[in-house]
């Protein structure tokens, strides 16, 4: 599975009241959510960001509440792939349970900046910086969670597992 | 039996749950969960993912519990709605364990309180504060929505077995010290990725006396170090509490004295004053004393981590005869109605509405900016809740600081931060936490 994007980028400790403020948590609606993704943190995210953008953070991104609302109001806002030299738990276990995939690699999430164009291929976990002409290596995406991720996370995952006749 | 390795307390539940002889940290488990939490911000999600699965029964109508607390009595239509979603559901699945307001309380003070945790359980919460059982002996831990909605249908999660760092405290509490302030200090020691996905194991003799409330506080705040579970060894303080509430089998599990940690780090608790973490971040802890002149416009004393009986107890002992400073909000917020009543009958709010305070109903309300209490642009807050991130209490450019109940009353009184000595004459005989000895 390959992605390209324009990177939005954060830096550590970025917590999911910052992803998502709690004002927001009265209602469920993915698209909703979308509007204040990041309002507080970057106001301008919002407006910007375009299907497919990448994000890429410094450490223990999503760390906080376990609102799965964040990775659901990121993935709604568009973003394809978060990068991060680490996730905070519980983010990690929510965003792939939505279908939006986190790569873990310490250089990328150093080197790469804010703006720059960046290609990611899963399967191998490749990440190429197009503005910078470099390459970063984070751990690939074992072949059953791609197929999570390209499903559109556990739920329909399962549902599309439970109609080809195989069990949870 | 062939003898196993020596395990933590975290692999020995983990291990019984999984029905292995024994686990290692880094092993991925399917374990039978004991106890499943919702609140009315995480709930909905999982009820319409439960649904999106085609699951048609919850697992055990006494172990999937729904307790509508952020944002209830509800704030608003759209949190009412929410809110309706929880009933409704309750009421398809004959939920036994649904809090209606009249018999609410916040989660993590309401759920121990009714025996609903207990020791050796695995419990987990769509919230991150569930590891405050851990307070118990039990492995306890936060998830998201979707995976609260797999443990709903089929009562198992998998799990990897964390690693675990122990915590030892020796050394005598000084006046005014308590749980909040060992686990400001201890975040602020290791930071907020310091236990990054590892259990945090409490031990060591100022922990032995440390009283229930205190160990609740301390496991709660696990997570604001990222830890995925906070632990203590269950002893007879556990069982004192545990005894007169449970209505079903516990079990105490105990780390075995050659058991394998990543990391052991030791305190002198004797050493350690009290806390406060400046914004933005909970790891940003300083020694009362060190934080210079800071002028506060609210208090809040509430929430899962000090909304206890003796949170409350400590505050009013430092605000009784005495009033807040002009300028300021106080806002108490008992943590389930038992504390409520309790405290009423104690004359707690006499003394708490004599010093200008206003008394709100059970709600987790202003620690997450919800409501009762949010907080204006260039506001500051003092709160005994547990994350103080950038805009959680209100406006994106309001301040909130964390610290104890004591501190929070005294702070409350001078309008500024302070230590509970400056306005309660030193060797006061009510400055020792009670149980700690």
């Amino acid at each position: 599975m390959k992605l390209e994007g324009r990177v939005w980028k954060f830096g550590s400790d970025v917590d999911t009241d910052a992803i998502i403020p709690a004002r927001y948590l009265n209602q469920t609606d993915a698209g909703e959510l979308a509007k204040h993704a990041m309002e507080d943190e970057r106001p301008e995210f919002v407006r910007e960001v375009k299907k497919g953008d990448i994000l890429v953070a410094e450490r223990n991104f999503g760390c906080g509440s376990s609102r799965e609302h964040a990775p659901l109001a990121l993935k709604a806002a568009g973003i394809s792939c978060i990068i991060a030299e680490s996730f905070a738990r519980i983010f990690y276990r929510n965003g792939f349970n939505q279908g939006l995939p986190l790569l873990e690699s310490s250089e990328a999430s150093k080197e790469i900046q804010d703006g720059d164009q960046v290609q990611i291929d899963l399967s191998t976990g490749e990440i190429f910086d197009l503005t910078q002409q470099r390459k970063f290596l984070a751990k690939p995406i074992p072949p059953f969670m791609q197929e999570l991720i390209e499903d559109g996370g556990l739920i329909p995952h399962l549902q599309k597992k439970e109609l080809k006749g195989k069990t949870f | 039996m062939a003898k196993t390795h020596p395990m933590t307390i975290t692999e020995k539940i983990l291990a019984s749950h999984a029905r292995e002889k024994e686990v290692f940290p880094g092993d991925l488990v399917d374990a039978r969960v004991d106890l499943a939490l919702g609140n009315d911000i995480t709930a909905p999600l999982a009820i319409q993912a439960f649904e999106k699965m085609g699951a048609k029964k919850v697992f055990h109508r006494d172990r999937v519990v729904l307790v509508p607390d952020h944002f209830a009595p509800a704030k608003d239509i759209l949190s009412a709605q929410q809110c309706k979603v929880l009933r409704n559901f309750a009421k398809a699945h004959r939920l036994t364990h649904y809090f209606e307001i009249g018999e609410m309380g916040i989660e993590h003070a309401l759920l121990p309180e009714k025996g609903l945790v207990l020791p050796g359980d695995v419990v987990i919460g769509a919230d991150s504060h569930t590891c405050t059982y851990g307070a118990l002996g039990a492995f306890s831990t936060g998830v998201g929505s979707t995976d609260l909605a797999a443990v709903m249908a089929t009562g198992r999660l998998w799990f990897k077995v964390p690693e675990s760092i122990k915590f030892i405290f020796y050394g005598k509490l000084n006046p005014w010290v308590s749980g909040k302030d060992l686990i400001l200090f201890t975040i602020g020691q290791i930071g907020v990725d310091g236990a990054l996905y590892q259990a945090m194991e409490f031990t060591g003799e100022t922990i032995r006396t440390l009283p229930m409330e205190g160990r609740f506080t301390v496991a709660n705040m696990a997570i604001e170090a990222g830890g995925k579970s906070g632990i203590f060894d269950p002893d007879q303080i556990t069982l004192r509490y545990v005894k007169k509430r449970a209505t079903r089998h516990y079990k105490l599990y105990h780390s075995d004295a050659d058991a394998r940690y990543r990391e052991v780090y030791e305190y002198d608790a004797s050493k350690i004053n009290p806390q406060v973490s400046l914004p933005h971040i909970p790891s940003n802890a300083r020694d009362v004393r060190e934080v210079g002149k800071i002028e506060i416009d609210q208090v809040v004393i509430g929430s899962c981590t000090n909304g206890r009986l003796e949170d409350l107890r400590v505050a009013a002992k430092i605000l009784k005869g005495k009033k807040i400073a002009p300028s300021l909000r106080l806002i108490v917020i008992p943590a389930t109605q038992e504390i409520y009543r309790q405290a009423l009958k104690e004359g707690l709010f006499d003394i708490f509405l004599s010093s200008g305070a206003v008394i709100s109903p059970p709600t987790c309300g202003p620690c997450l900016g919800g409501y009762m209490g949010v907080l204006a642009e260039g506001e500051r807050s003092l709160a005994t809740t547990n994350r103080n991130f950038r805009g959680r209490m209100g406006h994106v450019q309001s301040e909130v600081y964390l610290a104890s109940p004591a501190v929070a009353a005294a702070s409350a009184i001078k309008g500024r931060i302070c230590h509970p000595e400056e306005v309660v004459k030193k060797g006061f005989k009510g400055s020792r936490v009670r149980g700690v000895k």
